[in-house]
C-alpha cells in the first residue's frame, strides 16, 4: 500500500447499527471542506469498509497515516471535525479516542485467513478486492488446473463445511462431480438462521466477492453451469451488496458465457428466504428454492445426487466458500498449517453474551476456549463469573465454566454434547439461569419446526411445556426423568437435523446444571430470572414513598401514600419488574 | 434379486423394494401410519423406524432401499420405546374420544394404541382445537383428529390430481385444510376420506349410521358410469349405510363422487318401481305390457307418420356394454335410423 | 392501495404485471408473494388466489407456502413496524423485558400484533445479526442498538404523536 492518507469506517452490522453511515457523511462533509483541501496536498481517500470485528465498540474508524494505522472507537460524527483536524491534518493522532490495549489484543490473538480482507477493503468496489489479490484463485484454477486437481487441492486442505455439520468440502464436490446428469447446480447456503450468529452476514457485507470466487471455483470443480446463493431477507444489505458484486463481475466477465477466455460457463442468481429456519436444512433449502414449503425430505438419495430439481447439487455454507480462493491461492498445506487433528484452518466465531470485547472473531481451529473467552474477549462484562459458553446456536449446548480450557474443534466440541456450528458463541454469567437459556433455545426450535415429523411436532412441544412448567414453578420430580427420556427419543426418531438436534441445549444444561434444574422444581430460580418464580415486594424501613415505583407499576398492583411506605398486591402483581427497575432507594425486594 | 436378513429371517427381495416391503413380503409387521403403498412415500409419521447394522441412526422402512447382506432388525428394544413415544405424543395431541368416533374398529391409530398397550398421557399440555366445521355436504373433517401424515394431500394431487388441500402453517399449528381455510371446495371424490388412517375424514352421510360389526358387506359393480368400477356395500337392515372400494380391487380401491357418496337414492321413497303413463294430465303406474305396448304403438305412429329418422334414441351410460349394444341394435334394426346416442358424460 | 380497503379489479393491473415479471421463471412462487406482500403490505386472500389462478397452480399450494414462511402476513398490518430481535444474545440481555414494555405501552395483548388503530405492528424476530449491540429493536427499519426500553418508548411517543 502506498503511504498516503486514507480513512476506514466501519460499516458493518454493527457500525451502520451504531451510526456508521452519519459518521462516514461527516468524514465526507470535513474533508470537503476547503482548509481542510488545501492543507492535504497528496489527498485523503475515504471509503467504508466491512466489519472490523469489535462491533462492541462501534462506530470504529482507522485513519492510516505514514503507512502507520491508528484505530478509534465510539466515533460519533460530532467527534469528526476534530480527528480531521487534529490527526489527518495536524498528524497528531488523539489518544484518547484511540483504542486501548484489549483492542490490540483482540486483533493480535486472532489469525484471520478468511477475514483477511474484511474491514480492510471497499466492499462494494470489485477494483478493490482485485488489488488484494480477489480473482487470481478464480484466474489460476481455469487456466491451469482440472476440475480433479481443484477438487484434491481442497480435499487436502481438509476444509470441512463452516454451516454446522462439518462435511469435508473436497469430498462433497468430489460425490457430486462424480454423478453423471446434464445439470449441476452450486447453491451458497446465506440463510444464517442460529440466533445469536452473523458471522456470514458480515462476510457477505464485507467481502462478498470472495464468496462469490469461491462459487465460481466449485461450480468449475463439481461442473455446475448455475449456483444460487439463498440469503434471508432479514440481511437487506448483504443482498444489496451482492448484487453489486454480480452485477460487477459479469461485467468483467468473471461470470456468464466463457468466463476470462477459458470457455467455462456459469451465473449465479440471488433468491431470498423468507423467514423459516429449518430452510437452512439443505433438501428444505432447495425445496424453497424451488418455491415450495420448506419441509425436508428424507435422505438419501443425497442432495449431490438428487438436489434442486432433482439434479446433483452441492451446497455449501457462506464461509465456507469464502475460505476458498485463500486456500487456492496460499495452497492446501497452508490452510491444513492452522488447527489442530480432523479440524483444519480457521473458524469465525460470533462472540456475544455477557463478554467485553463482543464481535466477529476467527481464530484457529482447536483453540481452547478460555484464550477465546479472556485473551481474545477481554474476559466477562463486569468482571462478572463465568458460568457456561453456548456454542452451536439452537443446535448445540453449554459448555460449563469449568471446562473453560476444551479445545475449540469439531471432535471435542462434539464429545461434551455441544457442537461447533456455524459459529455462534454467547457467553454467559453468573446472572443468567440455565434452565431459561435451555427452554430459550427450545422455545425457538419449537416454533421453528415445520411440522412434518411426529417427533418434533409433537414431541419439542411438549419438551417446551415441561420446561414451561419448572419454570414456573409447578415443576414435578419427574420431570427431569421424562425431559431425558423424550429429548432422547425426539434426538433418535427425528426426521432432519432440526429435530435430531433440538434437545441438545436442554440434555447438555441438564448433563452440567442439574441441580439448577432441581431448585427451580423446588420453586426458586437462583439467577432471578424466571419470572414466574419472583415475588416482588417493599421492604417497609427503606422505603421514602416517592411514589416511583406506584407510577411505573401499570398492573395498579402498588398502593401508598406520598412520603409512607408502599405496598405491593401480590394478587394483581404481573411481576414486570418495572419497580424494581425505578427504585433508587433499593426498597424493592426481589426474592 | 437382492439377499437380506429380517429379523434373523434370510429374505430375497427385488433391487427396488424397500425394506418395508420386503420385511411385510415375508410376513414380518413393522407399523405405519403415513405409508400408503399407492402414493409417494412421506416418511413423516417415523412408527417405522427400524435399525440396519453399519447405520448409526434408525431408518424408516419406508424410504430405505433394500441391500445386498443388509441386517435389518425392526423389533429392537430401543425401537419399540421410540414407537411408543411416536404413538405417545400422538395420541396427546388428539380427541382420543374412540367411543364416538366413527372410525372407531377402523381405525389404525387405535388399532397401534392397543398393539403398544398406549394407555396413558404421560404429557399434559395443549391439544390442537378447532371451532369451526367444515360447511362442504360429504366430507366430515375433524382436524383435531388429523395427525398430518400427508396421505390425503398425496391422494388428491397424486391420483386425483386436483390439489384441493395442503399443508398450511407449520409446527404444531400445521394443519391441512383447503385454501385460506374455507370450506372445502372439490370435486368430493372421497379419495381422501378412503386413505385417512384415523377419525379425521370421515363420510358425512354415515354418520351414526352403525358400526363395522354391525354391517353385511356385500361387494357389487357401481351402476354409474361404464367404468364399472368395484364397490362394497355396507348394508344394515338392509340399507347401504356406507360404499367403499378395496384397494384390491382393479379400480385400486379408488371411486368418485358418485360411486362412494351417491347411493341414497337406492332406498329412496321417490324411486320409480314401475313404469309409469301419463293419463290426463296425472302419471299413472302401469304393467311392465302395458307400457311397452304403448311405447311400440306410438313409436310405430310416428314412424309410419314422419319416417324412422325422426326418431332418435338416447341411452344411458350407467347402462352395461351389453346392454347398449341392445338399444343401438334395436334402434338401427328394428326402428331403422342410425340416430343414437348415450350420455357418456357423467 | 394499503390496509384493509384491497379490491381485486382494482389490483388486477398490477398483479397481471408481476405475473408477467416473473413468468417463465422456474419456482417463482415465493418472489412472487414477496412482491404481493411488497405491493399491498400483506397477502390479500384474493390476490394469492389470482395469482394461484393465472399460474395454474393449486389455490391450496399458495395458502400453503404463505403460511410456511414467517415473512408473509396474511392480515393488514400497522403504519409502523416495530420488530423486537429475540436472538440469543438480545434474550440474554433482556429482549423479553423490553418486549413486553412495548407490548403493554402499545395495549396488545398476548396473541395480538397490531393495535386496534391500525397504527403499530410488533413483531418478534430471530436474531437481526447484530449481536453485539443487543438488545436491538428495530422501528420502521431503524435499527436501535443497546435499546433501553425507556429509549423506546421514548421513539414509540414520537411515532405516536406523528399520526
Amino acid at each position: 500500500m502506498a503511504k498516503e492518507t486514507s480513512i476506514r469506517v466501519c460499516m458493518g452490522p454493527g457500525g451502520i447499527a451504531s451510526g456508521g453511515e452519519e459518521v462516514l457523511r461527516a468524514f465526507g462533509r470535513e474533508l470537503k471542506k476547503s482548509n481542510v483541501k488545501a492543507a492535504l496536498k497528496k489527498g485523503c481517500s475515504m471509503h467504508h469498509v466491512g466489519c472490523m470485528g469489535l462491533c462492541a465498540r462501534d462506530v470504529l474508524v482507522e485513519v492510516v497515516l505514514n503507512g502507520k494505522t491508528y484505530t478509534y472507537q465510539y466515533v460519533t460524527p460530532d467527534m469528526v471535525s476534530t480527528i480531521v483536524s487534529k490527526h489527518v491534518v495536524g498528524g497528531k493522532p488523539i489518544k484518547e479516542w484511540l483504542v486501548d490495549d484489549s483492542y490490540v489484543n483482540f486483533i493480535k490473538k486472532q489469525t484471520k485467513v478468511v477475514l483477511s480482507d474484511c474491514g480492510r477493503i471497499n466492499p462494494e468496489s470489485l477494483d478493490a478486492y482485485i488489488a488484494v489479490g480477489g480473482y487470481e484463485a478464480t484466474r489460476s484454477v481455469l487456466k491451469s488446473k482440472t476440475p480433479e486437481d481443484t477438487i484434491e487441492i481442497i480435499k487436502e486442505s481438509g476444509l470441512r463445511g463452516r454451516g454446522g455439520a462439518g462435511f469435508p468440502t473436497g469430498r462433497k464436490w468430489e460425490f457430486c462431480r462424480a454423478v453423471e446428469s446434464d445439470r449441476k447446480y452450486i447453491i451458497c447456503n446465506a440463510d444464517e438462521g442460529d440466533p445469536g450468529a452473523f458471522m456470514d452476514r458480515a462476510l457477505l457485507e464485507g467481502n462478498p466477492h470472495a464468496v462469490l470466487e469461491g462459487m465460481i471455483i466449485g461450480a468449475y470443480a463439481i461442473g455446475a453451469d448455475s449456483g444460487y446463493v439463498y440469503i434471508r431477507a432479514e440481511y437487506p444489505l448483504a443482498v444489496e451488496r451482492l448484487r453489486l458484486a454480480l452485477k460487477h463481475a459479469k461485467k468483467k466477465k468473471l461470470l456468464g458465457r466463457n468466463i476470462l477466455g477459458s470457455g467455462f460457463n456459469f451465473d449465479i442468481k440471488i433468491k431470498l428466504g423468507a423467514g423459516a429456519f429449518v430452510c437452512g436444512e439443505s433438501t428444505a433449502l432447495m425445496y424453497s428454492i424451488e418455491g415450495k414449503r420448506g419441509m425436508p425430505r428424507i435422505t438419501p438419495p443425497r442432495s449431490t445426487e438428487a438436489g434442486l430439481w432433482g439434479k446433483p447439487t452441492v451446497l455449501n455454507n457462506v464461509e465456507t466458500l469464502a475460505n476458498i480462493p485463500y486456500i487456492i491461492r496460499n495452497g492446501a498445506n497452508w490452510f491444513a498449517s492452522f488447527g489442530k487433528g480432523k479440524s483444519k484452518g480457521t473458524k469465525v466465531f460470533a462472540l456475544t453474551g455477557k463478554i467485553k470485547n463482543s464481535g466477529l472473531i476467527e481464530v484457529p481451529m482447536g483453540i481452547s476456549l478460555r484464550k477465546i473467552v479472556y485473551d481474545i474477549g477481554g474476559g466477562i462484562e463486569e468482571d462478572k463469573k463465568l458460568k457456561a459458553v453456548q456454542t452451536g446456536g439452537p443446535s448445540g449446548g453449554c459448555i460449563p465454566a469449568s471446562m473453560i480450557d476444551i479445545n475449540v474443534d469439531y471432535e471435542s466440541l462434539a464429545k461434551v454434547g455441544s457442537i461447533v456450528g456455524s459459529g455462534g458463541m454467547i457467553v454467559l454469567d453468573e446472572d443468567d439461569c440455565m434452565v431459561n437459556v435451555a427452554k430459550y433455545f427450545l422455545q425457538f426450535t419449537q416454533s421453528e419446526s415445520c411440522g412434518k415429523c411426529v417427533p418434533c411436532r409433537v414431541g419439542t412441544k411438549r419438551l417446551l411445556e415441561i420446561m414451561e412448567r419448572i419454570t414456573s414453578g409447578r415443576g414435578k420430580t419427574s420431570d427431569l426423568a421424562l425431559l431425558e427420556k423424550l429429548g432422547n427419543d425426539v434426538k433418535s426418531a427425528s426426521l432432519c437435523g432440526l429435530g435430531q438436534a433440538a434437545p441438545n441445549p436442554i440434555l447438555s444444561t441438564i448433563k452440567y446444571f442439574r441441580e439448577e434444574y432441581e431448585v427451580h422444581i423446588a420453586g426458586r430460580c437462583p439467577s432471578k430470572v424466571c419470572k414466574e418464580l419472583l415475588t416482588y415486594s417493599i421492604i417497609e424501613e427503606l422505603c421514602k414513598g416517592c411514589c416511583a415505583c406506584l407510577r411505573a407499576c401499570s398492573s395498579g398492583a402498588i398502593t401508598g401514600e406520598k412520603k409512607k411506605p408502599h405496598r405491593i398486591d401480590q394478587s394483581l402483581c404481573v411481576k414486570c419488574g418495572a419497580c424494581f427497575e425505578v427504585c433508587k432507594f433499593k426498597s424493592v425486594d426481589r426474592e | 434379486m437382492i439377499n437380506l436378513t429380517i429379523d434373523g429371517k434370510n429374505v430375497i427381495a427385488g433391487k427396488d423394494m424397500t425394506v418395508l416391503d420386503a420385511a411385510r413380503r415375508a410376513g414380518i409387521s413393522i407399523p405405519t401410519l403415513c405409508h400408503h403403498p399407492k402414493l409417494t412415500s412421506f416418511g413423516g409419521c417415523r412408527l417405522c423406524l427400524v435399525e440396519i447394522e453399519g447405520i448409526p441412526r434408525p431408518v424408516t422402512s419406508c424410504t430405505t432401499l433394500v441391500g445386498e447382506n443388509m441386517v435389518v432388525k425392526t423389533s429392537t428394544p430401543h425401537i419399540v420405546e421410540l414407537r411408543k413415544t411416536i404413538l405417545e405424543l400422538l395420541l396427546s395431541d388428539h380427541p382420543n374420544d374412540c367411543m364416538v368416533c366413527e372410525k372407531a374398529g377402523d381405525c389404525t391409530l387405535q388399532d397401534l394404541a392397543y398393539y403398544y398397550g398406549i394407555s396413558e398421557n404421560p404429557y399434559e399440555g395443549e391439544r390442537r382445537t378447532y371451532e369451526t366445521r367444515d360447511g362442504n355436504p360429504f366430507i366430515e373433517r375433524d382436524m383435531e383428529k388429523c395427525i398430518l401424515c400427508s396421505r390425503c394431500v398425496k391422494v388428491c394431487d397424486e391420483v386425483q390430481g386436483v390439489g384441493a388441500i395442503d399443508f398450511a402453517y407449520r409446527g404444531f399449528q400445521s394443519k391441512i385444510c383447503p385454501p385460506f381455510e374455507r370450506d372445502l371446495d372439490c370435486e368430493f371424490c372421497g379419495q381422501c376420506v378412503a386413505v385417512c388412517p384415523t377419525g379425521a375424514l370421515t363420510g358425512k352421510l354415515w354418520a351414526h349410521k352403525g358400526r363395522q360389526k354391525n354391517v353385511n358387506k356385500v361387494d357389487t359393480v357401481c351402476t354409474y358410469c361404464g367404468t364399472g368400477c368395484n364397490l362394497t356395500l355396507h348394508v344394515k337392515n338392509n340399507d347401504i349405510i356406507r360404499v367403499d372400494s378395496a384397494m384390491s380391487t382393479w379400480n385400486e380401491g379408488w371411486l368418485c363422487a358418485k360411486g362412494r357418496f351417491g347411493y341414497s337414492f337406492v332406498s329412496s321413497p321417490d324411486r320409480l318401481k314401475t313404469p309409469l303413463i301419463k293419463k290426463r294430465g296425472k302419471f299413472k303406474e302401469v304393467s311392465w305390457d302395458e307400457a311397452l305396448d304403448f311405447t311400440a304403438s306410438k313409436l310405430k305412429n310416428i314412424i309410419k307418420k314422419h319416417g324412422a329418422d325422426s326418431v332418435g334414441g338416447l341411452s344411458s351410460a350407467r347402462c352395461t356394454t351389453e346392454e347398449n349394444y341392445l338399444f343401438q341394435k334395436f334402434i338401427r334394426a328394428a326402428v331403422g335410423t342410425n340416430n343414437v346416442d348415450h350420455c357418456a358424460r357423467l | 392501495m394499503r390496509g384493509k380497503d384491497f379490491s381485486v379489479e382494482q389490483a388486477a393491473g398490477t398483479l397481471e404485471s408481476l405475473y408477467e415479471k416473473y413468468r417463465g421463471e422456474k419456482g417463482a412462487v415465493i418472489p412472487l408473494l414477496q412482491d404481493v406482500q411488497e405491493e399491498f403490505g400483506y397477502l390479500p386472500e384474493e390476490a394469492v388466489n389470482w395469482i394461484a389462478d393465472r399460474l395454474e397452480v393449486p389455490r391450496s399450494f399458495f395458502f400453503g407456502v404463505a403460511t410456511f414462511y414467517a415473512q408473509f402476513h396474511l392480515a393488514p398490518r400497522g403504519k409502523n413496524i416495530i420488530t423486537a430481535c429475540s436472538g440469543t444474545a438480545c434474550h440474554v440481555k433482556g429482549s423479553e423485558r423490553i418486549i413486553n414494555f412495548i407490548k403493554r405501552d402499545l395495549g396488545l395483548t398476548d396473541k395480538q400484533e397490531t393495535t386496534e388503530d391500525m397504527g403499530f405492528t410488533l413483531e418478534k424476530v430471530n436474531c437481526v445479526g447484530v449481536c453485539s449491540i443487543s438488545p436491538v429493536v428495530i422501528i420502521n427499519k431503524k435499527v436501535h442498538g443497546k435499546a433501553a426500553p425507556a429509549k423506546i418508548l421514548k421513539e414509540i411517543k414520537l411515532l405516536k404523536k406523528k399520526k
